[in-house]
């Protein structure tokens, strides 16, 4: 299960997912520069990505509570997302994220 | 909140006096407040936020927290309200919303802390409990933002509305979609020459009623709103004269303002500790696990900020931290005294700081 990463340098990175993980937590741990100050609470923003490539579409819908967090997001875009909720499993594999500017 | 705090001003041009400066008033540093306090060494906190809690008030106060012991589960509100609660009658002094800026050691020994606000504090010890740093506005991505920091009163970017006369008059460009920006938005209409809203989508997460009012405002041409985002400030360092706003459509268009007011909450930033000269790895300070000491004398790091091997970053830890902190403290704020180790059960001495006896 595979995570293509962009970080804020633009270099790609290819990140092993592991099932029922956050994006953020593989972001994290691979090192990309990701604050994710809250820890995945849904409570912070500074885990903003955006979706690239056709897979915004393909994720399940952002819940209410991430679409009002991501209203502090800074330079959020119709595919923002933030990587705290975005859940890896079989239907993410190959999903493709740019780190946003913070 | 059950505790108010209490807040000091400096007295007339001097500086205060006391046993030990504590720099953030998270769960940890309110903490060391009631350790310091058992071995009578009087406390001064400072905090960039307007309130104590740290993490657990900015970060999660609606959220529990399960491994607090004793507490089978406690919200990060609760649990700042029960530490300030517990913490009373040693009657620490707070400044909220001021950042600590520098530190300097005197030729007497003892630490001369200042902060942004002119406060300065003289202690024996100084301990940082500073977690992950200071909250500090989000800055959004915009080219050369920072020099128009700073500009004077109501020009220029301002990420907090401290005198709203200032705003007088203008035209006034705000950037965001929570509560602050929608309060400001129905808060400076009434004086300023043009209020302009941009947001990223036409919603908010702002409370209904703002909302409700924001669009009365545009109802009555009184609020401008545009789905947009700015791309880039015009003008020259400290002279604001427009921006570029830019919509999803990638279509951009030039708007005249003289002030721009971004609210998109706050991000932790490691801030003037940096400049301490206390010495850090990866913006940690690393510290002995006998006295949670940095390797600057006198200067204590407990909570977040420190780090030693085999730590984590929880508040029960932090706890314990304290505990040992202040026994250390104590022979260099005393050092001719004798220090006597009592349990707060059975010592009518300790009882009595408590005011339960
Ligand atoms: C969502 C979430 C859930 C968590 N859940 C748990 C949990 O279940 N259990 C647990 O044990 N831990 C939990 N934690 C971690 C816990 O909150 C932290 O370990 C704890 O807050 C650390 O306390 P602290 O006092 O060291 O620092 P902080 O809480 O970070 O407080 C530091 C304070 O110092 C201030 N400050 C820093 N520098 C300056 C300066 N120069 N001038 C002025 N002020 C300054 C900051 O503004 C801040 O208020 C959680 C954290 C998060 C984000
Ligand atoms: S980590 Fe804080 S919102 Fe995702």
């Amino acid at each position: 299960m595979k995570i293509h990463a962009v970080d804020r340098q633009g270099k790609e990175h290819t990140l092993e997912g592991r099932d029922g993980w956050s994006v953020m937590e593989i972001l994290r741990d691979g090192g990309l520069d990701i604050a994710a100050e809250c820890g995945g609470a849904c409570a912070c923003a500074t885990c903003h990505v955006y979706i690239n490539d056709g897979w915004f579409e393909k994720l399940p819908t952002p819940s209410e509570a991430e679409i009002d967090m991501l209203d502090m997001a800074l330079a959020v875009e119709p595919n923002s997302r933030l990587s705290c909720q975005v859940i890896c499993s079989d239907a993410t594999d190959g999903i493709k994220v740019t780190v946003a500017p913070e | 909140m059950t505790a108010a705090p209490i807040e000091t001003r400096p007295a007339e041009g001097g500086a205060i006096e006391t046993d030990v400066a504590i720099i953030g008033a998270g769960p940890i540093g309110l903490f060391a407040v009631f350790e310091l306090g058992l071995l009578d060494l009087k406390c001064h906190l400072i905090d960039i936020l307007d309130r104590p809690g740290g993490q657990c008030t900015e970060l999660y106060p609606e959220k529990p927290i399960y491994d607090i012991p004793g507490l089978p589960i406690v919200t990060g509100q609760e649990l700042t309200n029960k530490l300030m609660e517990q913490i009373k009658p040693f009657n620490a002094q707070f400044h909220f919303s001021e950042m600590a800026t520098s530190l300097e050691k005197q030729a007497d020994g003892r630490w001369k802390l200042k902060t942004d606000a002119g406060t300065e504090l003289i202690s024996h010890v100084v301990v940082v409990a500073a977690g992950a740093g200071s909250f500090q506005p989000k800055r959004p991505p915009v080219p050369g933002i920072e020099t128009f920091e700073n500009a004077g009163d109501g020009i220029g970017v301002h990420y907090a509305v401290r005198k709203m006369e200032t705003f007088r008059g203008k035209n006034i460009l705000i950037a965001g979609g929570g509560d602050s920006a929608l309060d400001w938005v129905i808060n400076l209409a009434p004086l300023a020459k043009s209020v302009t809203l941009v947001h990223h989508r036409d919603g908010f997460r702002a409370a209904a009623h703002s909302v409700n009012q924001m669009r009365e405002l545009e109802k009555e041409g009184k609020v401008k709103f545009y789905v947009a985002s700015v791309k880039a400030i015009h003008g020259e360092p400290g002279k604001m004269t427009g921006v570029t706003l830019a919509g999803h459509d990638k279509s951009e268009w030039h708007h005249e303002t003289d002030t721009f007011l971004p609210f998109f909450g706050l991000t932790i930033k490691l801030g003037p500790i940096a400049e301490f000269g206390i010495n850090l790895n990866e913006n940690l300070i690393p510290v002995d696990t006998a006295r949670f000491e940095s390797q600057t004398p006198g200067i204590f790091a407990i909570g977040d900020i420190n780090s030693y091997t085999g730590k984590l970053k929880l508040i029960l830890s932090g706890f314990h931290e304290a505990a040992l902190m202040a026994q250390a403290a104590f022979h260099i704020a005393r050092p001719n005294e004798k220090l006597r180790f009592q349990y707060t059960t059975s010592s009518s001495n300790l009882q009595k700081k408590l005011g339960v006896s």
